[in-house]
């Protein structure tokens, strides 16, 4: 019934990302934004600044209203979203609008199982492909529980799995063989936009995941600025930072103000990842 | 689903009860929980242990407890017999205790110095702080702003006990938040701190762990029973928010098909959304805490605040066994409102000279209900999971009397 050559597969803009930053030895960069805050008319212009200032992929925040593993700034910026009535729709719909104007920038929804359960794997996934979304982190999803996201998969959706510390080393093994897209190592135990690292630390779990994993490692929790994302951007892939960028854009009123704010952030994160050693 | 020929072969290695249950959590509780399940289940075979626990429920909790005829109550329904299973009678006041004297204990055998618990009427948060004062370990109690201030005897109780009370001020500010809170907590500090959970939800090994602490209430009900009635009785009823209590009684009695169950969960007043916490009767199956049940959620999967008049029972979900028991037909969920509940707990205290809490006067209303489709002969047994002094002044206010 379908053009058999609809059945192959695109590969995956993630992919795609991280087999080019490996060829120009860049180290990637994914801030992460709540969908819908600090309003719902900002998104789509904030994930086009975001990709100017740049970001290699955009981890998009799907609100959720019990958001267990994440600290206050991002528990707040679900919670002004979800006021603002966003919904799983919404940001499948923001996501379609971003594809207009960019057809390359990996987006990874990032949220807890419950929105998706409810909408329906089966539809959600197929309406996640036909947005443009390219893998999906879902928090409360870990691997022993993933066999729902089955559909996901079916759809050419990368499900992106966390590794954390407290990961035990068969267990390490397992998820890096699962992995695909790319692993996201948790750099400390505990909630988002908490504590600070110790490099050093967090340098030697990563080398054993890479040890492990085929596909690239992102590190993300407690990154906050330029010089934390160089110095783990030394041994990581790619670098995640979250809540230290929702803290800068909450209380942005326009467009135009959220986006300079973006830039502001993360261009001189960029930079320093770019700087020669 | 296939039908069940045992019901007490549930949940399964991965915690799953049925399609209900496992272990939804964030990848850095996995190594915790693992942990946890694997001392839970050690001990839980370990004669030293087990001698320690029935000694601390004897002389600590005051167990057994009694099952006692309510016959004034009975005479003026007119229906079946009405027994009560009197665990408003253990110390603290409710069945909370029978929990909190079991994890302390895990506690303490795996190593950890410091206890926090997730609370909304309190009664958890108490008997939490109860068992950490006794062990001397530090004890943090979650409590969303909105429970704190309906519920200020228990925390004044709590703090008395030396426990840290924290506020929680995120999302609906009640016993979800709460739980969501003390989640953050135990994943910051897992190193020295024990999570109790104070009811049978959460992710595996919790919601069996803590029915097993709780079913204590169901194994001397059901030998009791025996010894004074010579039978089983018709039809068993309890509340349910979480569902701790309830699958306390339950569970002994799960294979005994020809007793009937019935849970009560919080009718509120009405059943839009917003106005109950009925997850069983008026909720879908989803995700939340950790484990797959019945939730209260919009269309966009958020969960939904609820309402109760009881703070315990005020909870968008509810422990995966409940789910997997309403879904195989082996248990019955009904609302009951907040105005039944009331009018249940006056007549106790009219009738009876007990006052029950209010979470405990929801399943004496649905008794009193079930009373009535029975024959005089009939028994109805009925789980007082706690008792009223802690809700005197929410009453009070509600009727419009200043104390």
């Amino acid at each position: 019934m379908t053009n058999p050559e609809s059945r192959i597969p695109n590969p995956n803009r993630i992919d795609t990302r991280f087999a080019h930053l490996k060829a120009n030895h860049r180290a990637g960069l994914i801030p992460f934004i709540t969908a819908g805050d600090p309003a719902p008319a900002h998104t789509v212009a904030l994930m086009h600044a975001l990709v100017a200032a740049g970001a290699d992929a955009i981890e998009l925040g799907v609100p959720f209203s019990d958001p267990m593993a994440d600290g206050p700034v991002i528990q707040h910026a679900s919670e002004r979203a979800i006021a603002n009535g966003v919904g799983l729709a919404d940001v499948l719909g923001w996501v379609h609008a971003f594809r207009e104007r960019d057809s390359d920038t990996p987006v990874v929804l990032m949220g807890y199982l419950n929105p998706v359960e409810i909408h329906g794997y089966e539809r959600f996934a197929q309406e996640a492909a036909a947005a443009g979304v390219d893998g999906v982190l879902l928090v409360d999803c870990p691997l022993e529980e993933s066999a729902v996201l089955a559909p996901l998969r079916a759809a050419g959706l990368h499900q992106i799995l966390l590794a954390a510390p407290t990961t035990a080393p068969e267990r390490l093994a397992s998820l890096c063989q699962a992995a695909n897209g790319f692993l996201y190592y948790v750099s400390f135990a505990g909630i988002t936009g908490a504590a600070s690292l110790s490099v050093g630390d967090i340098a030697a779990r990563v080398a054993d995941v890479r040890a492990h994993a085929a596909a690239p490692v992102a590190v993300g929790f407690g990154v906050r600025d330029g010089e934390s994302a160089r110095a783990i951007a030394q041994f990581a892939d790619a670098v995640v930072i979250g809540s230290a960028l929702v803290d800068r854009l909450a209380g942005a009123t326009t467009v135009a103000d959220v986006t300079q704010r973006a830039t502001a952030f993360l261009a001189p994160i960029r930079a320093a990842l770019d700087r020669p050693r | 689903m296939a039908e069940v020929l045992d019901f007490h072969a549930f949940p399964d290695v991965q915690g799953r009860f049925g399609r209900f249950g496992g272990s939804y959590v964030a990848e850095t509780l996995m190594a915790p929980l693992a942990a946890l399940t694997e001392a839970y289940l050690r001990l839980r075979k370990d004669p030293a242990f087990i001698a320690e626990l029935d000694r601390d429920l004897v002389h600590y909790v005051g167990r057994p407890s009694p099952i006692y005829f309510a016959e004034r109550l009975t005479r003026h329904v007119g229906g079946a017999r009405i027994v009560l299973k009197r665990e408003d009678l253990n110390h603290t006041g409710a069945h909370k205790i029978n929990n909190t004297v079991g994890q302390a204990l895990v506690a303490r055998y795996m190593g950890k110095t410091r206890i926090i618990a997730e609370t909304g009427a309190g009664q958890h948060g108490v008997a939490s702080a109860t068992v950490a004062a006794r062990l001397g370990l530090k004890c943090v109690v979650y409590m969303g702003a909105t429970d704190i201030e309906r519920q200020k005897i228990n925390v004044y109780r709590m703090k008395m006990l030396g426990a840290e009370v924290v506020p929680v001020t995120s999302g609906s500010q009640t016993l979800k938040d709460a739980l969501n809170e003390a989640m953050r907590d135990w994943v910051t500090n897992v190193a020295d701190t024990y999570y109790i959970i104070g009811t049978v939800a959460g992710p595996h090994p919790y919601p069996m762990m803590v029915r097993d602490f709780n079913a204590i209430v169901g194994r001397e009900a059901r030998a009791q029973m025996l010894a004074e009635y010579g039978r089983l009785p018709d039809v068993l009823t309890a509340c349910v928010g979480g569902g701790s209590n309830a699958m306390g009684l339950f569970y002994e009695f799960l294979n005994d098909r020809d007793v009937r169950i019935v849970g009560a969960e919080a009718g509120g007043d009405g059943t839009a959304p917003g106005h109950h916490a009925a997850s069983l009767s008026l909720g879908r199956p989803g995700v939340l805490h950790g484990n797959r049940t019945y939730v209260l959620c919009d269309d966009n999967g958020q969960i939904t605040e609820t309402h109760s008049v009881s703070a315990g029972l005020d909870y968008p979900g509810v422990g995966p066994e409940h789910a997997f028991l309403k879904d195989a037909g082996r248990a019955e969920y009904v609302g009951v409102t907040d105005e039944e509940a009331l009018a249940a707990f006056h007549l106790l205290a009219h009738t009876e000279g007990i006052l029950p809490a209010l979470e405990s006067s929801h399943a004496v209303a649905q008794a009193i209900k079930l009373a009535r489709e029975y024959p005089k002969d009939g028994i109805v047994l009925c789980n007082l999971s706690g008792r009223g002094d802690k809700d005197v002044h929410t009453i009070a206010a509600r009727e419009g009397v200043r104390i």
